[in-house]
């Protein structure tokens, strides 16, 4: 492998996306976004402004959650159907390049597009909160926004994945919406009513692993159990077993969610 | 039959060695047993026909497709194995149709491509002075002309000094001076020695430029020589146009009469005679016997184009 290649065919991805204003956008929208939600999000208890870090960060959480995935599954879905339906796919694999590497260096560049717009459209809400907040809140927003870019690298692995298997990028964005919507819409109502089916009966013990099957959930739990004014807000804390909910156990689950997608794509990319 | 293929005088291990090549989907063959080899420092041209199966023949070679079955060799390496890598950098590729990035300008797309060719960025100004575009060299390539990308995208096969090019369609949306420049640089590429492989359907531009070409039909290699050896092997007749002094038609009847002679017959204001090559000359001679007689005389050989669709049909 080598990391010149990569670098290279990252960084095409990644200033192109720079060049077309995409990491602009992207983060312009991250930031009216949050600045909405930590002001006004009160508005329905009749109070407006900014309340605490933890309420900001629980709804920001559940925007995240909806947002982060779509924009990833976006940026990522015709990364390589892309190319072969443009037709440049053939000139780019004749260059001394492995397709494993062309592969990652697609990745790494939109992932970079991806967590730089994240970081900066919510780095520039810390700052503008910052004022109102002390060191552990600073801290907390921190975890939030690092998790917030874990969560969008793993739908950009997913998409990615996407655009290895799709003959054509109509049906790589087809792929992408219906990913969208079971890991974000389906997949926790499907859980629940399964619970709810079953009275409860089976399943109760597995529950919380079952929700390590969708990096959506892991994100929400990771965010969730930092705070702890947070947990009691969700139903979440009297299921979720106190030793699942470490933040680095958390992370490696999340690891594994933007590394098993590449690794499916890769192996299907490998002809 | 001769037999043509090898190249002439060159005994040195083939650059382009291809053995039973096949590509089927599902049941198509769109490439059927091709055995092709090319010499150093040759430049070889394949012709055929859209759907011929040129172009997968071609990625084939470059090990973009996998073959379904048989063998084939760059530089001695086989292209499905891992030290092919090695060989990619002394390959220049223009694809058919190049498709480069419409965002990027020019001189970006060299830069580009020049990193992943490991080739110095300082040779991308003078390949876009080469192929004629340094004037367009900070412009978006969207703005580029459908023959200015074929430029754009031939002067990114010349990046990182390549040993062997192939170029698929190279002259595709060339106006006539910009193709005649083109192979003024195959001709200077030539000269330091580079392999070259170069799909046509254009038969009379290629024809007395490459060294050798194999003409290619339903997937199938059907021909391979120099344009005389393809001739002789297709063994057109070729035909003489005399133009008499006089209404002499029946004296040249009878002066011909006893030779082996296909056909004569009296146009307007000439006499066609078709014969096989074998009684060229035999013909020849006898028409010089009629001296004075004879005001012109014209061989018709058969064109590469004859001899192309003689094959391809």
């Amino acid at each position: 492998m080598e990391i010149r290649q990569i670098a290279t065919l990252a960084g095409k991805e990644f200033w192109d996306r720079i060049r077309n204003r995409w990491v602009l956008a992207v983060a312009l929208v991250f930031t009216v976004f949050a600045l909405v939600i930590a002001y006004f999000g009160g508005a329905q208890q009749g109070t407006v402004g900014f309340r605490s870090i933890e309420f900001t960060i629980a709804s920001l959480v559940s925007l995240v959650i909806y947002l982060v995935p779509l924009i990833a599954l976006v940026l990522g879905f015709d990364a390589i159907v892309g190319e072969r339906e443009r037709g440049s796919l053939d000139l780019l694999l004749s260059m001394p390049i492995t397709r494993f590497e062309l592969l990652l260096g697609k990745y790494l560049g939109l992932a970079a597009a991806l967590a730089f717009s994240t970081i900066a459209g919510f780095g520039l809400v810390a700052v503008v909160l910052s004022a109102q907040l002390d060191l552990t809140a600073l801290f907390h927003f921190f975890g939030f926004m690092l998790s917030s870019v874990l969560l969008g690298l793993a739908f950009l692995s997913l998409a990615v994945m996407v655009s290895t298997f799709a003959a054509d990028r109509t049906r790589a964005s087809g792929m992408a919406i219906a990913l969208w919507f079971f890991f974000v819409l389906v997949f926790d109502l499907l859980l629940l009513g399964g619970l709810v089916v079953t009275g409860g009966k089976y399943g109760g013990e597995i529950f919380p692993y079952l929700l390590l099957l969708n990096p959506a959930d892991v994100f929400r739990i990771l965010n969730i159990f930092g705070l702890d004014d947070v947990r009691t807000l969700y139903g979440l804390a009297t299921v979720f077993p106190r030793a699942l909910a470490e933040p680095w156990l958390l992370g490696l689950v999340m690891a594994a969610w933007i590394a098993a997608p590449l690794g499916v794509a890769a192996w299907r990319f490998r002809r | 039959m001769a037999d043509t293929s090898r190249a002439p005088a060159e005994r040195a291990a083939p650059v382009i060695a291809v053995r039973g090549a096949t590509k089927h989907y599902g049941a198509v063959r769109a490439v059927d047993g091709v055995d092709l080899e090319v010499a150093p420092g040759e430049l070889f041209g394949l012709i055929g026909r859209n759907g011929a199966g040129k172009s997968t023949l071609f990625k084939m070679m470059l090990g973009l497709i996998p073959a379904s079955a048989g063998d084939i060799r760059i530089d001695g390496s086989p292209v499905t194995g891992s030290g092919f890598r090695a060989v990619r950098r002394k390959i220049g590729y223009l694809p058919e149709n190049v498709v480069l990035y419409d965002n990027l300008t020019g001189l970006e797309t060299l830069e580009f491509f020049a990193r992943l060719k490991g080739a110095p960025a300082s040779e991308c100004g003078p390949a876009l002075d080469r192929v004629g575009l340094a004037h367009a060299a900070r412009r978006r390539v969207r703005e580029y002309s459908k023959g200015m990308r074929q430029r754009l995208g031939f002067a990114q096969a010349l990046l990182g000094r390549p040993r062997i090019l192939f170029l698929d369609e190279p002259t595709t949306g060339l106006d006539p001076e910009a193709i005649r420049e083109f192979y003024v640089i195959l001709r200077g590429l030539k000269a330091d020695g580079v392999t070259m492989i170069l799909t046509s359907h254009i038969l009379a531009e290629i024809q007395e430029r490459v060294d050798r070409l194999a003409i290619m039909a339903a997937g199938k290699i059907q021909a391979v020589g120099t344009v005389q050896e393809l001739r002789e092997q297709m063994d057109l007749p070729l035909w003489f146009r005399v133009r008499l002094a006089h209404e002499d038609f029946h004296h040249v009847r009878a002066v011909l009469g006893g030779l082996p002679i296909l056909a004569i017959e009296a146009r307007e204001d000439h006499v066609a005679v078709e014969c096989q090559r074998e009684s060229k000359m035999v013909v020849m001679q006898a028409l010089a016997s009629l001296g004075d007689k004879v005001l012109d005389l014209h061989v018709h050989e058969p064109s590469l184009e004859d001899v192309f669709f003689g094959f391809s049909d």
